[in-house]
């Protein structure tokens, strides 16, 4: 997108509407009740004290709120750069993130003494399960997405019948059906194994899709211009077609991947030990369930921050080498 | 015009008969064209006449439907073989270029012989550079295509066809998408190539080019061949009235 040159008057401005916002926010924190809560008791000098403050103490301590929210919201506005505005609404969102944290009362010490086993093995089985399985994924989908384009019609049948069914089931359910029904074949597979496959099947139906536009994506003039040079079909895709849609087909593949990090915490439930089975599990004796969840939780979300940054410079890459 | 060639007995493409529908569509009627080896034909007509669907055939980007289509002896068929024998002696210049992207104008260059002809790259090079020069841009063989401008791709793509040692030349309108000031360079290009005894079918509304160096103008409309006529008589004393109407709104600029 590109930005107009000309903006609109920032709604924040306004002083009508400034007030307007003030009025919701204090009716809505009214309505929440922030008299019993810890900002209650920073007030209670003013307020009173939070246990027989009764209506006035509530009207104070959701009037301070509204005052603060309305003062913040126009300083964040009023700051001179984007990146500034940005880094501070996003400082702020966190800290709010960790105060409701925080007030669930956690146990640090049981996050410390387990984390790091949750980082050397959990962590570790995820981000490699999760890698082998994009990688099988990207060699099926390159075939997949030739098979979807190619006029053999069992080609087509085969390609389109594996894309319809691993597309339309939910991969949970394939994670259980790779698992417990290969043994009924007579191979007795491993829950690893049975992970990656299920990962790979799954999302080499998805990326079959991306590939599929991406190659279509390509100008028409480029089969042509390579068929009149006399280029059979398979040079033709190699030399030609794949090399332009590559970069085409990189970013999407990177959203696959943060995506399939998180997807790969469905094969927790075959007991391989990533992530998710051990957030599950390492708190269970002590009923410290919410401490390995949240840690867990931040694990993944700090994964996939990595993830998209390494991604948006790959992006950036290839923007340029396609000039 | 001195140093055309004698033609040879044989005509290099013979097409008799050729029909071509999309759906109800008749984009051909019932053509019959011969050409010989050294012969420059212009093709020229109003806008979906089948013009460049006549010359798609030639090298199979268009299936036709009805006729026979004979390159340097070998039929045309949809079950054929070699096609891609054929086409490698096929050059083909598009309107839109289509030149690869992602492959510097060298690699453009080397790519048909080195990956068709198995010509070893030394060698490869050596032809490129060569039909670089005589299309006058051998300083940007190392340059991607976007970096040029379209005068220059489209001298870069007739480069890149004789690189592959073509024995007729196709050209699908050559000029159309190029900026007017480009398109003398692109024609010079051309007439150079046409007076070294290139065998030529080109689709062009460039008259000039036409009267300078066809041996043959054919006039088409509505997926017919109207007229075919040497150019001095085809442009003073056309035979049909829709030959003369045609040319009175081409010409008069």
């Amino acid at each position: 997108m590109i930005q107009d040159t000309v903006t609109e008057e920032l709604l924040l401005r306004k002083p009508r509407f400034v007030l307007l916002l003030f009025l919701i926010a204090g009716i809505v924190f009214f309505i929440l009740d922030p008299s019993q809560t810890a900002v209650g008791h920073f007030l209670a000098p003013v307020a009173g004290n939070p246990e027989e403050s009764g209506f006035y103490g509530r009207f104070v301590t959701s009037f301070t709120l509204a005052v603060l929210f309305i003062v913040n919201l126009v300083a964040i506005s009023l700051l001179p750069r984007f990146r500034w505005q940005v880094i501070v609404v996003w400082l702020e969102l966190l800290l709010l993130f960790l105060a409701f944290f925080y007030s669930f009362d956690l146990s640090f010490k049981f996050i410390q003494s387990k984390i790091w086993f949750m980082v050397t093995q959990g962590i570790f089985t995820t981000l490699y399960v999760s890698a082998i399985s994009i990688m099988i994924a990207f060699v099926i989908a390159i075939f997949g997405s030739v098979a979807k384009l190619s006029s053999n019609g069992f080609a087509f049948a085969i390609a389109s019948f594996y894309t319809s069914f691993f597309r339309g089931l939910p991969l949970l359910m394939q994670v259980y059906l790779i698992y417990l029904g290969f043994p009924q074949l007579g191979f007795v597979i491993g829950a690893v194994p049975a992970g990656i496959i299920a990962l790979s099947l799954c999302y080499g139906a998805y990326m079959t899709e991306i590939f599929r536009a991406g190659i279509m994506s390509i100008d028409d003039g480029q089969w042509e211009g390579s068929r009149a040079l006399g280029f059979k079909f398979g040079l033709t895709m190699r030399k030609i077609i794949l090399p332009q849609s590559i970069p085409l087909i990189i970013p999407p593949t990177g959203n696959q991947f943060i995506a399939m990090l998180k997807d790969s915490s469905l094969v927790s439930v075959i007991g391989v030990w990533e992530l998710m089975f051990l957030a599950r599990t390492l708190g269970n004796k002590t009923f410290n369930h919410l401490e390995m969840l949240i840690t867990a939780a931040m694990l993944y979300w700090m994964m996939s921050m990595v993830l998209e940054f390494i991604q948006a410079r790959i992006e950036r890459k290839f923007r340029k080498v396609q000039r | 015009m001195t140093d055309k060639e004698p033609h040879s007995e044989l005509p290099i493409i013979s097409i008799t008969g050729v029909s071509k529908f999309f759906g109800d569509f008749q984009a051909l009627a019932d053509i019959d064209l011969a050409v010989n080896i050294g012969e420059r034909i212009v093709i020229c007509g109003p806008s979906g006449s089948g013009k460049s669907t006549l010359i798609r055939c030639i090298n199979r980007l268009e299936a036709h439907q009805a006729g026979t289509i004979h390159v340097n002896g070998v039929e045309l068929h949809q079950h054929m073989k070699d096609i891609d024998k054929v086409r490698s002696e096929v050059g083909m210049v598009f309107q839109q270029f289509n030149l690869f992207p992602h492959m510097t104008i060298l690699e453009n260059c080397t790519a048909g012989p080195m990956w068709v002809n198995k010509v070893p790259e030394a060698q490869a090079r050596d032809i490129a550079m060569q039909y670089l020069e005589r299309v006058n841009i051998p300083e940007q063989a190392d340059k991607y295509p976007t970096q040029l401008s379209g005068g220059q791709q489209q001298r870069v793509a007739i480069a890149r066809a004789l690189c592959m040692n073509p024995k007729v030349m196709l050209f699908d309108e050559p000029t159309s998408a190029l900026d007017p000031e480009m398109v003398a360079e692109v024609l010079d290009t051309m007439i150079d190539l046409a007076q070294s005894g290139m065998t030529m079918i080109c689709v062009t509304h460039e008259m000039g080019f036409a009267k300078q160096v066809a041996d043959r103008v054919i006039f088409m409309d509505e997926g017919r061949i109207v007229e075919s006529a040497e150019p001095t008589q085809f442009f003073e004393n056309p035979k049909t009235d829709r030959t003369r109407k045609f040319l009175s709104q081409v010409l008069v600029h």
